[in-house]
């Protein structure tokens, strides 16, 4: 009851908050002590963490520690077996599938093995949320060869999926995230398999949206080249509209990307990635050098 | 699970998809183009294979009544005979089997494909329900394409009875025509369509509801696919019966 009665106060204040100094101070993303099992096996063990408005969280962690299984949950396509996470301030565990449409409405994914539905053509995958809105057909053929630019794939518009490589099919897929310019980008190892030009392009359009776009996102990576690349650039615009991506030097230190790293359930390290590459966990050293 | 526990769950879970679809058709978007383009698969794609099936049907029917009829010297009721066992219980069973076995395990496996490729969350997350998008429609296809589908399979089964009495038996088309129209009472004829109606619900509903369950990547898209076949078919089996008994009460007065 006084708990109850807490959370109650707690989210009434952000809600004036909300009000009072814009949306800035309610955390995109927020994770409050997320418990998940499937069948006996604990996935999420009390997992907690924000992400804020404009901030990318890079997801590191072995494979099946957890990380897809968290972005799926962000878009409340698993629920959890305890806990609360938040979009905007909103609690989504409870939520019915009509509103969680409108909490999908904000949020772009990009899925581990591109997910584009077979049956439909590039432009069809790409036009597809603006279809289901009943957009405009020549604002829609505006929008989709726009964001086919964006990934470099204008050739590829009348192929099917079939017809297009691994790497293709992921930047497909990250133009369908795109679509609709969402608040919240959700990247679940949009990099694995890709050459390093078109991984670095990938990186570049993360930091882009981060800085440029005021975008939140989660980015889960296997590859240490994003994380030095995400954690330690920014990108300018110059006076000719022409964007620049700049290294941070030793006195400037990027505030808006934090690193998280997962294992068995449990968040073990969460910060800025030099903290990261100074820790002597040795778990995380391994992880970290490969050895 | 014990299997009555997983039985009671399976009914739970299929009437829940039921209902969820139903509910989908109340609020837009409605797919009208999903639900002609599924017409045209299920339907239109089924017509040579059902008809086919129809015509063989009407004749081996003849083949074997043929001479019993002649030994009691009854070969003008042929037409009466092929027509009720066809209206009745062969054109809608055996339609709805081989509906249930080609569209059947088309729809699981497409629906199970998406599942394991994550087409299916990608279409959540897009912002669409998958019911409302995939099996809604395909509710809709079944329910009017295998009534139209049964017709023509009657209507060849019939055509396929009287080309056989005519070339192997010699009975005259006009005998055979005149015992088809005095042999079929309405209530046949609305039977033979409440029937088709059940069958296509079971199987739309069945392989969707298989496809969406899909777990275990390829191999388990293949699992799906047999088990809504075999699902299917059997609740088709069962439910004439069912529906059979229920229609001879209703129309006792005018059966023989
Ligand atoms: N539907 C499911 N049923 C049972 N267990 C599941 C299911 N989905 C995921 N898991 C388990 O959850 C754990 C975490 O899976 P998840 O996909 O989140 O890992 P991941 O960190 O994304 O790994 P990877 O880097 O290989 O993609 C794994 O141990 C997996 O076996
Ligand atoms: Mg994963």
């Amino acid at each position: 009851m006084m708990l109850e009665s807490a959370i109650d106060h707690e989210q009434a204040f952000s809600r004036i908050n909300a009000e009072r100094f814009g949306k800035r101070v309610v955390p995109a993303i927020e994770f409050r002590d997320v418990e998940l099992a499937f069948d006996e096996q604990v996935i999420l063990d009390k997992i907690s963490f924000t992400i804020r408005r404009g901030e990318t969280k890079i997801a590191l962690g072995g494979s099946g520690s957890g990380k897809s299984t968290i972005i799926r949950l962000v878009l409340g396509l698993i629920k959890p077996d305890a806990g609360q996470i938040l979009i905007d301030g909103e609690d989504i565990c409870e939520f019915d599938d009509q509103e969680l449409m409108r909490i999908r409405k904000k949020i772009g994914m990009v899925f581990q093995e591109g997910a584009l539905f077979d049956s439909l053509s590039v432009y069809e995958n790409v036009a597809y949320r603006l279809h289901e809105e009943n957009v405009d057909e020549d604002e829609i053929e505006h929008e989709v060869v726009r964001m086919l630019q964006f990934v470099d794939l204008e050739d590829a518009i009348d192929k099917m999926p079939a017809e297009l490589s691994g790497g293709m099919r992921r930047r497909v897929g990250i133009a369908r995230a795109l679509v609709g310019n969402p608040d919240i980008v959700l990247f679940d190892e949009p990099t694995a398999g890709l050459d390093p030009p078109t991984a670095r392009t990938i990186c570049e359009l993360a930091i882009k949206l981060r800085d440029l776009e005021d975008v939140s996102s989660i980015f889960v990576t296997h590859e240490m080249n994003n994380l030095d690349w995400i954690a330690s650039e920014y990108s300018v615009l110059d006076s000719q509209g022409n964007v620049h991506f700049v290294t941070e030097g030793d006195k400037l230190c990027l505030i808006n990307t934090e690193v998280m790293m997962l294992r068995r359930g449990h968040i073990i390290f969460s910060g800025k990635d030099e903290q990261l590459r100074q820790t002597d966990d040795p778990y995380i050293a391994r992880f970290l050098r490969g050895k | 699970m014990n299997p009555i526990k997983k039985f009671l769950f399976e009914v739970q879970a299929i009437t829940n998809l039921l209902w969820r679809s139903i509910k989908g058709l109340s609020k837009s978007p409605r797919y009208f183009k999903e639900i002609v383009t599924q017409i045209d698969q299920i339907g239109v794609g089924s017509i040579g294979i059902v008809v086919l099936n129809g015509f063989f049907t009407g004749g081996v029917l003849i083949l074997q009544a043929y001479p019993t009829l002649e030994y009691y010297g009854a070969q003008s009721n042929a037409g009466q005979g092929v027509a009720t066992s066809l209206i009745r219980e062969l054109g809608p069973v055996l339609t709805a089997l081989m509906v249930a076995g080609r569209v059947g395990s088309a729809i699981s496996a497409e629906l199970g494909s998406m599942v394991v490729s994550q087409q299916i969350d990608a279409m959540r997350a897009l912002g669409t329900s998958p019911v409302r998008k995939l099996v809604t429609p395909r509710i809709i296809a079944l329910i009017v394409a295998l009534p139209l589908l049964t017709i023509s399979a009657d209507m060849f089964g019939l055509i396929g009875g009287g080309l056989v009495a005519k070339q192997l038996h010699g009975l005259d088309p006009k005998v055979y025509i005149q015992s088809v129209r005095a042999g079929v009472q309405i209530s046949d004829l609305i039977g033979g369509l409440i029937k088709p109606l059940t069958f296509g619900l079971i199987i739309a509903l069945v392989s969707c509801y298989k496809g969406l369950s899909t777990t275990g990547g390829t191999v388990g898209v293949g699992r799906s696919t047999t088990n809504a076949v075999v699902l299917a078919s059997i609740n088709i089996i069962i439910a004439d019966f069912f529906l059979s008994k229920i229609l001879q009460s209703l129309f006792k007065s005018t059966m023989f």
